[in-house]
């Protein structure tokens, strides 16, 4: 450590030394800066994956993640999860949702690909055919809309 | 009922917008998000008693989304900043005295202590462990950066307020008192008015 190097470069009279040793100790502060800077910019990025992409995360992604980014991944969903059920009374809140305030009450979306059967609040079941167009309540279809299985037709 | 209702929406409303524009997390406000899930777990039922297709319906269900957006908005500013802040929130809240207004709420707390502990686990087993010994832990409160209290930001005075000081921009001012009129708006430093926005003086626009 710096200290013992400083102090045995005292005391064995290399005292020229000292310089070099505060050097290289501001070098290596500064690697373990960079070092951390760049990791932990990658979990920043790896948190987005969450908000934009939802627990599930698609194959590609995983593939460019190391195990302890995916364990990190895996504890932060966890505790965003305890954190949503508390809000609130029964069920708590999911806050991944309501990205955007609110225009209107349905909205026309176009199937990108297949997704089987789609039910709404009414008790009805949509089939959801890839390029199908349907005319949804909107706060339903936030979560597929982001997860790219339906596109928001605006005409 | 319905009185109180609005109240609610409207003291939501403003929480959301303060904690929006502000640049540190401001006061923890559970009973304000308690009630207003209450409110809206009685809106939802109401709603399921009126008749499908009636004009209401939609109104209220219009009304039930746009205080969710809200609702969800305010608590992820929050948690953002929570993220952003972590170690600094931990601190602050460690060290408050007991009769001190809280500024997470018990679950807030816990995420936070979670998310330290996951970032700390992760920047060992990946990097840290493999540096001289001297090197292997960061001091999170010195790594991470604190909340910029020195941004501008837009308020509007619901309070009158007498003899403000303002701090001096550059080196040939000096600093001056302001009164703030009631509904007139301003563009100050966030350090100067904190206090007026816990209060409720102020409302960041």
């Amino acid at each position: 450590c710096v200290n013992c190097h400083e102090s045995e470069a005292k005391t064995e009279g290399k005292s020229e030394l000292i310089p070099t040793i505060k050097f290289r100790h501001c070098c290596l502060l500064r690697n373990q800066r960079c070092i951390t800077a760049y990791l932990y910019d990658r979990l920043l990025r790896i948190r987005a994956l969450r908000w934009e992409y939802g627990s599930v995360l698609p194959t590609t992604i995983r593939f460019h993640m190391c195990a302890e980014e995916l364990e990190w991944f895996n504890q932060y969903k966890k505790s965003l999860a305890t954190y949503m059920r508390s809000l609130g009374g029964e069920e708590g809140l999911d806050i991944t949702q309501d990205m955007k305030p609110p225009k209107s009450l349905y909205i026309e979306v176009r199937c990108l690909k297949d997704h089987g059967e789609f039910e709404i609040d009414d008790g009805t079941v949509i089939l959801l055919k890839k390029n199908s167009q349907h005319f949804l309540p909107r706060w339903k279809c936030e979560q597929l809309i982001r997860q790219g299985v339906l596109e928001h037709v605006i005409s | 009922e319905s009185v109180a209702h609005f109240d609610r929406a409207v003291l939501l409303f403003q929480a959301w917008l303060n904690e929006k524009f502000s640049p540190e997390l401001l006061e923890n406000k559970s009973e304000l998000v308690e009630c207003v899930m209450e409110q809206l777990m009685h809106m939802e039922e109401n709603l399921q008693r009126v008749r499908k297709g009636d004009l209401k319906a939609s109104v209220h269900r219009m009304e039930i989304d746009r205080i969710r957006f809200v609702l969800s908005s305010y608590l992820r500013s929050r948690l953002q900043k929570i993220e952003k802040f972590f170690p600094h929130v931990l601190e602050k809240e460690k060290s408050r005295a007991d009769g001190d207004p809280s500024f997470l709420s018990p679950e807030e707390f816990a995420f936070a202590k979670e998310y330290l502990a996951n970032t700390e686990v992760y920047l060992k087993a990946v990097a840290l462990r493999h540096m001289p010994p001297n090197l292997q832990s960061i001091d999170m409160l010195k790594a991470v950066p604190e909340p910029c209290l020195d941004s501008f930001v837009f308020l509007r005075v619901k309070e009158r307020q007498e003899n403000i000081l303002v701090e001096p921009e550059t080196d040939e001012q000096r600093e001056y008192v302001v009164d703030l009129e009631e509904g007139s708006q301003h563009l100050m430093r966030y350090r100067t008015i904190a206090p007026l926005v816990a209060s409720g003086a102020v409302q960041l626009i």
